[in-house]
């Protein structure tokens, strides 16, 4: 059996190694288009502050780890996939034979079609080689713009920072993280930043870059200009799913696949930033695009290549994130759900908040401003479709009490 | 025979001792906010509750974490962090399903339980016989487990 | 070291908090808590201050064992001028606000002036705030922690609050802490209240760095350990029956003061003993008692967690007292029981959830009903409103009146003086049953000669946690001694006085004193502290604090005079029991107590007392 697996981020090298456990006779080879070991792109921004080196991205740390599971780690690009053939080429020419497939391509950052964008100076942070090219730009006190306050952008902005630059942030949005957090949270992490030392400009876009002066001049669409030695790019990502074209791979924003992350072809699985799969509160297929749900996916479309069939309960949205050390955290349904209902404590002065969404006696959702303690229980409860019975109520005077709830509900008191 | 922690909270008297134990260990000095074994206050129910992690062969935390700074300690089965390896991410600390990994702002770093490398401190200073160290096969932390493994597999069928 | 070397000051009225270095050269005089608050409060407060003005000053204090492995180690006190004696007060709580205070970095708190309007003190490691109680004022302490937790967003806040018993000067009212731990006695809440002072919520995450030497006090500690699990006591009788376990063994010793010391024996003892908490209850099948429940740090674990019958009349409508909360303990069952007459279990222990609710020290608030009772009995309260049940064994007249009496309501307005104020005013001054203007707690000193002697010179008025020489004239701790006998008591009292503060300047338990002695003690504080803590140096430590207390005490204007019993114990011999016939001879035993202290006839100690002590 010869098991192919196109990506060596998260969702590729946990795939593969599962893979290993799964079918230890099996042929694995995990292919790679980036001149590195297989890296964590999550680990970025702690390698632009400093905490870790090059080798500390790196998602498995013995150098050995793949020859001694038996793990073929092949560089290359793949151009193009044959389903009927199952067989893959790739950008040297050379073709590949599968019996089984995985696509773990990932995803990639949006660049928008904004004039004078390609000056040097304009990066996005995605890759270890942008990493390289920031830090050389990105030095202390140098004034930097940042295009995007979405969760990657917060992400980035916080090693920016640790750097000591100057920073402005522009968002389309009326708020940061619009996408992940809601109005309550969002507003705060805005005044956070500002009280710390970051402008944030919201609700303005950029309408083009004149690279001709020393510095970058970044005109904004609400007439003002922001002049800056780097702008950073942080406007989306969208799936690597391009190379697919002809291969009669169902895709929508990524490559759809069912349960058991299978696509529309037989013995063809994709999991990830790529994957368009099942979405846990909402049941549709949608781009998760987060490292946990990356990590599940991946392990269990290996287990499903291994034929041991494994069904997905579909990716929960979950996302924590610390900007300028205010940690913010939101599950699920944060937003809420037709017919359901919600309690919140908010303190905007000390910047806490959290906010729980409920159907019926189910918690479907939440969102966290300066939570730390036990807020994995937040998951459990949610992915679990716990009844809550008397813990509603209880969640309801204090929703603080989510270990309790959890711990409550699962253990004989 | 793999070892696990067996919690019972019909013995515990909320004393704290095991959270007093496992920082002394853990952070060489007595500092139970940053214990990693938790006991929970039921008031109504007048019950203690001793809850740590059930080293879950699902392991969440170390799977979604990347840059591996969770690996599994051979001779327990306890899944360990590396302090040196880990970057703060905190995105275990989402991922487990059980909240029992947890950031600790003072280092940057997440601590859960190792089982101390399979005498835990905590079962040592429980005066009570709340928490025990056993074979794995008759724990109620199976039951715990498979909650864990059917409640949050099984919502698939929705 | 196991100190933290830092105390915090608040001023109330400036609205200042300033953190100070703690005074080791005290610290090495008085250790900590009771002792080494003690020295500051009279170091800093004139004696003759009225105890509800501003220029009172309350303290919080741990010892150095609070927050450590050491078994109880999660003590605190609270040392002010109190309101019902004009004596120095010092109640002493567990539960788990202690240790906390301590791992926010804090070896104690200073309280003084007073707030303009109300506020609670949020206290989180090293940031200190005083803020708006506004919200609060009025509320039971169990809302207090309740809407302290969801205010700041974290379960994990330890809270000490008073509810409305202190902001209405209810004069015993209490510090609660934890929802069912108090700093009971003496009336430290009312002082708390005055100050305007409606709560202190602690979040420590410093935790205790180091202790003196670490291998030796986990030695220390587990031998300490061992001693309380292997003794019958602190082993098998306090997690079981908690200190309701006396219920039964007093009354048959014929000192279980009943009906406001009418009697030494109560016929409905049976009833609302330990063991009856454990019976199921005849209406729903279950038991009063849900668990045993420790203090932070304690391996004994005492205290009692009980639920009421639903369906029980104290509670019928009222769910919120519905959940399992502190149940009865010893003092607490006899003072709402046998001290009013009353047998009913549920009345007595829904009684007691609401003094916890509402703030107050159940014992003086049962006693106080108690002489009620008897001045309706006499006539004395002919033409005032005080309800149709106001009789002896009235469970009704209980649940009713605790509840006026903690919202200020009717009669309970006048039962919240406290039995002597309220005898005084009904003209029947020896009615009440107190020592310094404080009530007695559950022993009869008729039938336990001893503690006559413990209660008259205590220094914070009548109190069992003084000078509990019940464990040796009861008990046989740690040797037996004859309850009638009055022989070699003064020696007695001063050695258990004495012994007693040391425990109580440590950061631990009294409890652990049926199972431990000063030597068990001493290894523990000696590994932990800095300096030399022999046996003989905590003595001679418990021996300072009793006399700087005294001193105090004498300069607040108080006299050897104060230092007696109320008439009724030694004139009306009891009725009945193994003491039947016999008063308390308090006469046979002072004299020789003065002279053993060092003392002058007129309970003065002398130039050379003080100097031997070094104060
Ligand atoms: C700066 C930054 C911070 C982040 N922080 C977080 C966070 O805090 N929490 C979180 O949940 N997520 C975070 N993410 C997102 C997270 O990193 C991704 O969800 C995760 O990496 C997805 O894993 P993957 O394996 O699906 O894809 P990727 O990690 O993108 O890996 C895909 C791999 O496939 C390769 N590839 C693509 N096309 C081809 C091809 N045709 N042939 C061969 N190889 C190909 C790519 O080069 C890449 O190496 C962050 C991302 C970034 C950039
Ligand atoms: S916080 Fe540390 S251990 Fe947890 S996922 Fe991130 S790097 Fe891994």
């Amino acid at each position: 059996m010869q098991h192919v697996i196109i990506g060596n981020g998260p969702a590729g090298v946990v795939a593969a190694d599962t893979l290993r456990k799964a079918d230890p006779q099996a042929s694995i080879i995990l292919l790679g288009d980036e001149p590195e070991p297989p890296y964590g792109r999550m680990a970025i921004p702690y390698l632009l502050e400093g905490n870790i080196d090059e080798a500390g991205t790196h998602l498995r740390r013995d150098a050995d780890h793949f020859t001694r599971h038996d793990i073929e780690l092949r560089q290359g690009r793949v151009t193009s996939v044959d389903t009927e053939a199952s067989e893959l080429t790739l950008d040297g020419g050379d073709s590949l034979g599968f019996d089984h497939l995985l696509i773990a391509t990932g995803s990639r950052p949006n660049r928008p079609p904004i004039p004078g964008i390609d000056d040097p100076r304009v990066q996005t942070c995605w890759t270890l080689a942008d990493a390289r090219a920031i830090a050389q730009l990105a030095d202390k006190d140098a004034e930097v713009v940042l295009l995007g306050a979405g969760f990657i952008g917060c992400i980035v902005l916080e090693a920016l920072a640790a750097r000591g630059v100057k920073l402005t942030v522009v968002e389309m949005a009326d708020r940061m993280v619009a996408r992940m957090l809601d109005a309550n949270a969002g507003s705060m992490l805005g005044t956070w930043c500002e009280q710390h030392g970051v402008s944030v400009r919201t609700g303005v876009s950029v309408t083009g870059v004149d690279g001709s002066g020393e510095r970058l001049d970044v005109s904004l669409d609400d007439g003002s200009s922001l002049p800056a030695q780097l702008l950073i790019l942080a406007a989306g990502v969208r799936p690597n799913i391009d190379f697919l074209d002809g291969s009669g791979i169902e895709t929508d924003n990524g490559i759809l696949v069912d349960e058991c992350l299978h696509t529309s072809k037989p013995g063809i699985f994709a999991a990830g930033d790529v994957a368009q799969g099942r979405d846990f509160s909402t049941g549709h297929r949608m781009v998760h695009a987060i490292q946990p749900v990356a990590a599940d996916q991946g392990r269990c479309a290996a287990m499903n290549m291994a034929v041991h069939p494994t069904a997905y309960p579909g990716g929960l949205a979950m996302n924590v994130l610390s900007t300028l050390g205010l940690v913010s955290c939101s599950f699920g349904a944060w937003d809420g759900v037709d017919g359901g209902d919600s309690t919140q404590l908010l303190d905007r002065e000390r910047f806490r908040y959290l906010n729980l969404q409920f159907a019926a006696d189910r918690l479907v959702g939440a969102t966290g401003i300066g939570l730390t303690e036990h807020v994995g229980a937040l998951r459990g409860l949610i992915q679990s479709r716990q009844r809550l019975g008397p813990w509603k109520a209880r969640l309801q005077r204090d929703p603080t009490r989510i270990m309790e709830a959890l711990v409550g509900c699962s253990v004989q008191l | 025979m793999q070892r696990s922690l067996v919690l019972d909270p019909k013995k515990c008297t909320g004393c704290m001792q095991c959270e007093m134990a496992c920082s002394l260990e853990n952070e060489g000095y007595v500092v139970p906010a940053r214990s990693r074994i938790r006991v929970f206050a039921f008031h109504d129910e007048g019950r203690y509750a001793p809850f740590t992690c059930t080293q879950c062969s699902e392991a969440w935390c170390l799977h979604a974490c990347p840059v591996e700074a969770i690996t599994i300690d051979a001779s327990t089965g306890a899944k360990v962090v590396h302090d040196t390896v880990c970057v703060g991410c905190k995105v275990c600390t989402i991922a487990c399903p059980f909240g029992t990994i947890n950031y600790a702002s003072n280092s940057g770093k997440v601590i859960k339980c190792d089982l101390c490398g399979g005498e835990p401190a905590c079962a040592h200073a429980c005066p009570t016989g709340a928490i025990t160290y056993q074979d794995a096969d008759q724990t109620g932390l199976d039951r715990m487990r498979r909650w864990a493994g059917e409640s949050l597999s099984s919502a698939t069928a929705q | 070291m196991a100190w933290q070397r830092k105390i915090l000051r608040v001023n109330l009225t400036e609205g200042t908090c300033t953190p100070e270095p703690l005074n080791m050269e005290w610290a090495a005089q008085y250790l900590g808590q009771r002792g080494l608050a003690t020295k500051y409060f009279v170091e800093e407060v004139d004696a003759t201050v009225d105890p509800l003005s501003p220029d009172n000053k309350m303290i919080m204090a741990t010892g150095p064992l609070t927050g450590t492995i050491a078994s109880t180690g999660g003590r605190y006190s609270v040392i002010t001028k109190g309101p019902l004696t004009g004596a120095i007060a010092c109640s002493n709580s567990g539960g788990y606000f202690g240790a906390e205070m301590k791992f926010a970095g804090w070896d104690m708190i200073i309280f003084e002036g007073k707030a303009d309007a109300p506020v609670y003190l949020y206290l989180e490691d090293d940031e200190a705030e005083l803020l708006s109680a506004d919200a609060i004022w009025g509320k039971t302490t169990w809302d207090t922690e309740a809407w302290i937790h969801t205010q700041h967003q974290d379960p994990q806040i330890r809270i000490s609050s008073i509810g409305p018993a202190g902001e209405n000067g209810v004069t015993y009212a209490c510090i609660v802490n934890d929802l069912h731990r108090a700093a009971g006695r003496s009336g430290v809440g009312t002082v708390m209240g005055s100050k305007n002072l409606k709560a202190v919520a602690i979040r420590g995450t410093q935790g205790v760095r180091t202790v003196k030497d670490p291998s030796r006090f986990m030695e220390a500690t587990t031998a300490a350990k061992k001693v309380l699990a292997d003794n019958a006591v602190t082993g098998q009788g306090l997690p079981t029956y908690g200190t309701q376990v006396l219920m039964n063994v007093i009354n048959e010793t014929g000192a279980l003061p009943t009906r406001n010391h009418r009697d030494v024996q109560f016929e409905g003892a049976g009833k609302i003993s330990g063991e009856a908490m454990h019976e199921p209850r005849a209406s729903d099948g279950k038991p009063n008692l849900v668990t045993n429940a420790a203090c932070f740090a304690c391996t004994i674990a005492c205290g009692r967690v009980s639920r009421l019958d639903k369906n029980h009349f104290t509670v019928k409508n009222k769910p919120e007292y519905w959940g399992a909360s502190g149940g009865l303990e010893y003092e607490n069952a006899w003072a709402l029981g046998a001290a009013t007459g009353t047998d009913d279990l549920e009345a007595l222990t829904y009684a007691n959830f609401l003094c916890n609710a509402y703030g107050m020290d159940p014992i003086t608030f049962g006693t106080t009903l108690g002489a009620a009772m008897e001045l309706k009995e006499i006539g004395a309260l002919d033409g005032v409103e005080t309800g149709d049940d106001l009789v002896f064994g009235s469970a009704q007249a209980l649940a009713d009146l605790v509840e006026k009496t903690g919202k200020g309501e009717g009669f309970g307005v006048e039962l919240g003086l406290g039995s002597k104020l309220l005898c005084d005013k009904y003209g029947h001054p020896d009615l009440s049953m107190s020592v310094k203007g404080q009530e007695f707690p559950a022993y009869d000193s008729r039938g336990i000669q001893g503690m006559g002697l413990a209660y008259a010179t205590s220094n914070r008025g009548a109190c069992h946690l003084r000078g509990y020489t019940v464990a040796s004239e009861v008990l046989g701790i740690p040797v037996k001694t004859d309850p009638h006998a009055t022989e070699g008591k003064a020696e007695l009292v001063k050695a258990f006085q004495d012994a007693t503060a040391a425990f109580d300047s440590a950061g631990i338990c009294l409890f652990t004193s049926f199972a431990w002695t000063l030597a068990d003690v001493a290894p523990q504080v000696d590994a932990a502290c800095e300096g030399e803590w022999s046996v003989e140096n905590l003595g001679e430590l418990g021996e300072r604090i009793w006399n700087l207390e005294r001193e105090f005490n004498l300069r607040a204007g108080l006299t050897a005079k104060d230092d007696t019993l109320p008439k009724r114990l030694l004139t009306e011999a009891a009725k009945t029991g193994p003491a039947k016939g016999l008063v308390n001879k308090l006469g046979e035993m002072l004299p020789e107590y003065y002279q053993l202290r060092g003392w002058s006839e007129d309970g003065v100690p002398t130039d050379e007392t003080l100097k031997r002590l070094g104060l």
